[in-house]
């Protein structure tokens, strides 16, 4: 039986519309147009305990009405949903006391109170006894590095620290699933080297269950076994990320600095190589691997030019995601 | 006993907040309290020229003023997570946070601040129904008090179910209704002055539909040791409050039909 089970799962929101302008919104209220969105439209995956999952998707594709589903706040219109045995939106109390949530944007502690007086309360809102409270604290606190923090304000932390402390808060009550929603937004680069650290730590060494979305790739790259990728209420891709990239983008670069001004390359055998940019005595080439292998194409060119320098790289993840969702037709709406 | 529990840690955690800015608390509550007083003034001025009304006189009319305000202010002060609910958790999205733990979103909204600002109509309260003792020649005796407190407690309940139902109606507005201050701050108007005073239509309002006078005037005409003018028997005055209980509970059921709402539509 897996952790978490999803099958059919659907929403529709009816959402009223409006006419422009202030005439149209004093005529909203005497007729009301409604107009029916479907958010979700039958999804469904099972998760297995210990597993790192990364749900990705465009602005619009069903991400978080996913995520309110499985955290409880969100009843769907159709399908089920289980959640270690429980349904979310119907046992909502013992379901939120088994689960720990983070929302990048929003915080869970309390703005004018110290960070340790946040952790308190929430010990006492989940009733956590008190020596497993203390022993929970301090692994946290150190794995965190949160011990200069804890006497600090809330409002006083930088993004940074206070997303450290969120984590920590959000785990006090060691809760086997932690969900993630977009926990590195507006980070700076050695703040997410510490979240992604941290969560790579909870989900290896404690064996907790993590559920991260996020808009930045390299979270993705850096933690996730397994990525969903959801776009117009349906499940797109459900695989290893390898996979997909491999699937969507098997295209690689080939950067060379030739000696002399980059070469015009018209009279080579290259196909399935393409052009990418010039700049000067830089070239940068793609290829598809699987019609030119990268030795075939360097010996080529080196045959007939002097190359001062060569290294082959994968396009960006962002692109391979950029191009997995043009295909799919789900960019942004 | 739990839950009981949780309360009063978040009852300290908001006084500690609050008394952070100690200078600006001070102001508030004196604010509240010199507000009050000069509404109590005009009743006083009211007095002074007409003598009586309908047989009450200021002294027994002050008693009611000064129930009517305590148990005001005391609802007020610990209700305050429903008065901002619409702006702070509805508008905002902040409510799925409250979903999010494992405890009911109305002990989490009564916990989110006890506001002590309050303390100065308290105070005002508790003076206008001191005068009102020491004109009537109101006699404490265990009952009495007893009555006081239950009527103080069905009272807190009662006024703290008009703001859990106000708080309701933001689920479908998002912002709070102000139109509800009718029935919250003109409810307390309502109840400073004897039942009897008021239009058979108006009293039957605040007897059957929000039961003010349950939790003010019956239990208060019985402390007084008087005979209702309107004729209820003697027995059933101190039973009255329990109106309040009843009130706060079917509040309380009508919130969880809101709740319901924000989790299937996602406000």
């Amino acid at each position: 039986m897996p952790q978490i089970l999803v099958e059919g799962l659907a929403k529709t929101y009816r959402v009223a519309e409006r006419d422009p302008g202030t005439w149209g919104a004093v005529r909203g209220l005497v007729r009301r147009r409604w107009r029916t969105i479907e958010a979700l439209k039958g999804v469904d995956f099972s998760l297995e305990a210990g597993e790192l999952l990364g749900f990705i998707g465009p602005n619009g594709a069903g991400k978080s009405t996913t995520i309110k589903i499985l955290s409880g706040i969100l009843q769907p219109s159709e399908g089920r949903c289980e959640v270690g045995g429980l349904t979310p939106w119907r046992d909502r109390i013992r379901h939120v006391a088994r689960i720990g949530v983070v929302f990048g944007q929003r915080t869970q502690l309390w703005w004018d109170l110290p960070v340790i007086e946040g952790f308190d309360l929430l010990r006492d809102i989940y009733s956590v006894p008190p020596d497993r409270y203390r022993r929970t604290r301090d692994e946290l606190v150190g794995l965190m590095r949160l011990e200069k923090l804890l006497d600090q304000p809330v409002r006083q932390l930088s993004l940074g620290q206070r997303m450290r402390c969120e984590i920590a808060a959000a785990m006090l009550h060691e809760p086997s699933i932690l969900f993630l929603d977009e926990p590195t937004i507006g980070l700076d680069a050695p703040s997410k080297l510490a979240v992604r650290d941290f969560v790579r730590v909870l989900n290896k060494e404690r064996g907790v269950t993590v559920i991260l979305t996020t808009h930045d790739m390299h979270d993705i790259e850096a933690l996730a076994e397994r990525v969903i990728v959801i776009g117009n209420g349906t499940i797109l891709a459900d695989s290893p990320f390898e996979t997909l990239r491999q699937g969507v983008l098997a295209e690689r670069r080939m950067f060379i600095d030739f000696e002399a001004d980059a070469p015009d390359l018209a009279g080579l055998d290259l196909a399935g190589v393409t052009v990418h940019g010039r700049d000067g005595r830089a070239l940068e080439l793609a290829f598809d691997p699987r019609v030119i292998a990268a030795p075939q194409l360097i010996s080529r060119i080196t045959a007939a030019h002097s190359v001062a320098d060569i290294h082959v790289d994968e396009p960006a993840i962002e692109e391979v995601i950029a191009r997995f969702y043009d295909l799919h037709g789900a960019g942004e709406a | 006993m739990d839950a009981l529990r949780l309360y009063g840690r978040y009852t300290a955690v908001s006084i500690r907040s609050q008394l952070a800015y100690p200078g600006s608390f001070l102001m508030m509550s004196f604010g509240q309290f010199l507000v009050t007083v000069i509404e109590f003034v005009g009743v006083w001025a009211l007095f002074q020229r007409f003598g009586h009304i309908q047989g009450w006189r200021v002294g027994e009319v002050a008693l009611f003023y000064g129930l009517a305000s305590v148990i005001f202010s005391v609802a007020d002060a610990v209700t305050r997570g429903f008065d901002i609910f619409g702006s702070v958790f509805v508008k905002t999205g902040n409510f799925d946070r409250l979903l999010l733990r494992p405890r009911t979103t109305a002990l989490q909204l009564l916990g989110y601040e006890l506001r002590l600002t309050r303390i100065g109509r308290l105070a005002q309260g508790l003076i206008v129904f001191s005068i009102g003792v020491h004109m009537t020649g109101f006699s404490w005796t265990p009952a009495s008090a007893a009555l006081l407190a239950w009527a103080l407690a069905g009272g807190t309940a009662l006024f703290s179910g008009l703001f859990i139902c106000q708080a309701t109606l933001a689920f479908w507005t998002v912002e709070s209704l102000e139109a509800m201050n009718v029935l919250t701050y003109g409810g307390e108007a309502a109840a400073e002055y004897p039942l009897d005073v008021y239009a058979r239509w108006f009293r039957d309002f605040l007897i059957f539909v929000v039961p003010i006078a349950a939790v003010t005037y019956f239990p208060l005409v019985a402390a007084m040791g008087r005979t209702d003018p309107l004729g209820t028997p003697a027995w059933a005055l101190p039973l009255t409050p329990l109106a309040g209980f009843a009130f706060l509970a079917l509040s309380l059921w009508i919130w969880g039909f809101g709740v319901r709402r924000y989790t299937s539509t996602g406000s």
